[in-house]
């Protein structure tokens, strides 16, 4: 009798919890158990704030349901720097663990952790920091340089954020509940495949990362409209600034290359979910199909990261050389050849797989042209600080360093472009040092400097200059040390996701690298004093012109912050640089004759909607049906009610631009008075 | 675009701001917005036929095309489809001169027509399942299970909001918003034609062949 209670009671608990059990909760490891305790407690301390300050409504109505696409930008940031605190505590704990576990020392992780960890350090540092970092930045910047009052869809802009937001929330839950991939950040078939990851680790990833790539697509397109058709009077394509044109080409590969993730990933949970065939070795599977697949995203995706801030590099280039930008023509060809030939190098990353050597030539050539547009940006750059009045402010510091930083990854990535060669360093240290060396030179130094360069824009007064140099030097020194062991260690034969070593004389190296991840520690801790100072002292640092830096394109010509509707009148372009040409040609900013503006109205649609996907996600990953019917029900049912809300647009009255732009008027008396 | 020019105190200043500035008509940049949504589904779709292109000989000892495929229930579902679509056509041109009865008229066709495809696709697979031709068998009918079937959950929420926008229109009209709102369902519509398409000359007609 009790034993038919039980097991209705298990299968009751089966239906309402899924596989969700007690066990599921990783209470008997110590590390996750610290982790968790020091999250709550931090979390805890953050909610109650909040709450004490009575910040909720605040960000609900000023943050979290907003369209603008600067407080999005923002967000995205701000997200995106959280979550490079978690992908750094990984990288951290990989360079403890090797530097440690020599001479029959297990070290401190255990396999199954240890995986787990260089999993999501991958999958953390690529699709939820340089991911929204860079959609930040462009979010942010793009519709203020091309004289817009916000994207072309702004709800959609806030739903993608809230979308990435989700994926976010679903990686950090599986520290917690249950455990991430032990698969590497691709999670490559078989292994991925249910017969080998039976547990929730896949799933975690697989659904992370789908809710995350709808707000990635989303986004893209959106600004790829924003781009095309909010463009201020006389912008031609060519009179776009350089990181507008960066801007376009990035999401149009976003938009050509993450449908097929989706579609890669959808197979991929088919397998796991339904019990199809796609990537299985029996019954006609196909594993090296994923990887092909996954690569063709894969490949343009480094692009998709890489491209803006090339736009970043060239604004700072030529704004802190007080020139015009050298090649500003040729740029943009070379922008262009390396979107499209970012689809024709991806079986560069398994060259082993032994498709031949025709095909192996093929995709090695193509490979190696990219460096030539490539090394046409580094000339270009040069020339244009080439008898420049270079100020060595800090974003033309961060420029410099991946000038150099980027020449060095870049040569190293020609040397694994050869077949012959990579069929040696394929899956080595030496091409973890390579891919470090592009991202951290290219995709974080770029960052930075962006970070530098428009923080005044964002809020009104400069970052500090000397927790900046800290920040600085800590990030590039210790990203030689701690890369270059690597390109040696790589080049001895070491592979990577190695979790123990037995040749003794390797552990120096690792003892290299492990300090080098102290200096990045360094910079990183740098960076957030940096912030925390540049707030206290928002005064002294105060920018009240709007145009701290001597810019030269459109968004220096509003006030920094901008006002909600970025300018008063619609500015009229007749040059490239185009803040610089008016400022050349006598603009006189006008004081009288505004209008009402017209704006896009706050929803909170996209907050419930990536609430709900999320949901669905955490309830497909532990098998718990009904909450994940449920929740697509909901999703179609709430984006099915938004589309019945009409009145979605509102007019600031002119009195509120009168106010706002005698403000700013008043500000620019004193600053000239003084 | 040339540069108008301004004077002011006898030197030629260009114009640098829009002075007399209108509202931005809402919705413009909705068709290429979407249209970009509609490529970006193309690119699953090519992923999906290139996938059955790979796939699709590797039976695994299990039935093939000629086995599974009875070409003459196709034929009928392809013209449902294709009917839905001049249906589809021929709503638009109602809308067009503005009316609305014969508009939502044309717009239930083709919903129905949507509806009868729907069907039909079901009953092949419930069929073929029934044979034991199930997605699990082989590599060959996991995608096409997967294409095939990601077609009709296309169609499907191109049904869902079919009616959506039915209701939309009897309750608003057809005002500006709604227009487009069809404009945008008109081109998913035969969007979804054409992949079929696709998939009824790559995956019936070849497959049979092969």
């Amino acid at each position: 009798m009790s034993d038919t209670a039980a097991l209705a009671n298990t299968g009751l608990a089966k239906f309402i919890f899924g596989r969700l059990t007690l066990e599921s909760f990783p209470y008997h490891e110590p590390i996750l158990v610290a982790t968790f305790a020091m999250v709550a407690l931090g979390g805890i301390v953050l909610l109650g704030a909040l709450t004490y300050f009575k910040l909720w409504g605040y960000l609900w109505k000023e943050w979290f349901t907003s369209v603008d696409h600067k407080k999005i930008g923002i967000m995205y940031m701000v997200l995106g720097i959280v979550m490079l605190l978690r992908g750094f505590a990984d990288a951290v704990m990989m360079r403890a663990q090797q530097a440690m576990a020599f001479n029959g020392s297990d070290g401190f992780l255990p396999a199954h952790h240890y995986d787990q960890v260089f999993t999501a350090h991958g999958v953390i540092m690529i699709f939820f920091v340089a991911m929204p970092l860079v959609t930040g930045l462009m979010n942010y910047i793009v519709p203020l340089q091309i004289g817009a009052r916000d994207v072309s869809f702004p709800f959609l802009n806030n739903f993608s954020f809230w979308m990435t937001t989700g994926g976010a929330i679903l990686v950090m839950m599986s520290l917690f509940v249950g455990e991430f991939a032990k698969t590497g950040w691709l999670a490559y078939p078989p292994l991925s495949n249910i017969g080998y990851s039976p547990d929730v680790g896949v799933d975690y990833y697989i659904w992370a990362l789908q809710v995350a790539g709808v707000g990635t697509t989303l986004s893209g397109i959106n600004l790829i409209a924003t781009i095309v058709k909010m463009r201020a009077p006389g912008m031609t394509m060519m009179k776009m600034p350089i990181f507008t044109w960066t801007s376009l080409c990035t999401n149009v590969l976003i938009v050509a290359s993450f449908p097929i993730l989706t579609a890669v990933l959808a197979l991929l949970s088919l397998d796991r979910y339904v019990g199809t065939n796609f990537f299985t070795n029996d019954l006609g599977g196909n594993p090296m199909m994923y990887v092909n697949l996954i690569w063709i995203w894969g490949h343009p995706e480094v692009y998709i990261l890489i491209l803006p801030l090339f736009g970043v590099f060239s604004e700072v280039t030529s704004t802190f050389s007080g020139k015009k930008l050298f090649g500003y023509t040729s740029m943009v060809y070379a922008t262009l050849v390396i979107t499209i030939l970012s689809y024709l190098v991806w079986l560069h990353h398994f060259f082993t797989m032994g498709s031949g050597a025709s095909v192996n030539s093929f995709f090695g050539i193509t490979t190696m042209i990219i460096s030539i547009p490539t090394g046409a940006k580094i000339f270009n750059w040069l020339f244009t600080m080439y008898r420049g009045r270079i100020r060595f402010e800090l974003p033309m510091m961060w420029t410099i360093a991946f000038m150099l930083t980027f020449v060095i990854g870049g040569m190293t990535g020609v040397l694994l472009a050869v077949p012959p060669a990579d069929f040696v360093l394929h899956n080595s240290l030496f091409l973890i040092a390579h891919f470090h060396n592009v991202i951290i030179g290219g995709v974080v130094f770029g960052i930075f400097a962006a970070i530098n360069f428009w923080f005044p824009k964002a809020f009104g007064f400069k970052l500090d200059q000397f927790w900046g140099k800290v920040s600085f030097w800590g990030w590039v020194l210790g990203f030689y040390f701690a890369f270059m062991p690597l390109y040696v260690l790589g080049l001895m034969g070491v592979t990577r996701r190695l979790r123990t070593f037995d040749d003794p004389s390797l552990q120096i190296w690792f003892i290299i690298a492990a300090f080098g991840a102290v200096l990045i520690a360094i910079g990183i801790g740098a960076f957030l004093v940096q912030i925390a100072v540049s707030i206290w002292n928002r005064e002294k640092l105060r920018d009240t012109t709007g145009d701290p830096w001597n810019g030269r394109t459109l968004e220096w010509a509003t006030s920094s912050p901008p006002p909600d509707y970025n300018f008063a009148f619609t500015p009229v372009i007749h040059d490239n640089d185009s803040w610089w040409d008016m400022k050349r040609r006598g603009y006189v900013r006008p004081l009288e004759g505004f209008k009402p503006i017209h704006m896009p109205k706050n929803t909170g649609t996209g907050v419930i909607l990536s609430v709900l996907a999320t949901t669905m996600g955490f309830a497909l990953i532990w098998y718990i049906w009904w909450l994940a019917a449920l929740s697509f029900v909901a999703i179609v049912a709430v984006a099915i009610f938004h589309t019945f809300n009409y009145n979605r647009d509102f007019h600031i009255p002119v009195e509120d631009v009168i106010r706002t732009e005698g403000e700013r008027t008043k500000l620019l008396a004193v600053q000239a008075a003084s | 675009m040339s540069a108008p020019i301004q004077t002011i105190n006898g030197t030629e200043v260009p114009v640098f701001y829009v002075v007399d500035e209108h509202d931005h008509p809402a919705g413009s940049s909705t068709m290429l917005g979407f249209w970009l949504y509609l490529m970006s589904d193309c690119l699953i779709f090519a992923m999906l036929f290139a996938t059955f292109g790979v796939l699709g000989g590797s039976y695994a000892a299990g039935p093939g095309p000629k086995d599974l495929f009875d070409l003459k229930l196709v034929a009928l579902n392809t013209a449902m489809l294709l009917f839905s679509s001049i249906t589809y056509g021929f709503a638009m041109l109602e809308m067009m001169k503005g009316r609305v009865k014969s508009t939502q008229m044309w717009l239930g066709i083709t919903g129905l027509f949507g509806l009868a495809f729907l069907c039909i696709e079901l009953y092949e697979f419930h069929h073929m399942i029934h044979e034991g031709a199930g997605p699990w068998r082989s590599a060959f009918l996991s995608s096409f299970f997967t294409l095939v079937g990601t077609h009709g959950l296309h169609v499907t929420f191109g049904i869902i909001w079919l009616v959506t926008l039915m209701v939309q229109v009897a309750r608003f009209g057809l005002i500006e918003a709604n227009q487009r709102r069809l404009m945008c369902l008109s081109m998913f519509w035969h969007f979804l034609d054409v992949v079929w398409i696709g998939v009824f000359t790559f995956v019936y007609l070849l497959g049979v062949l092969r």
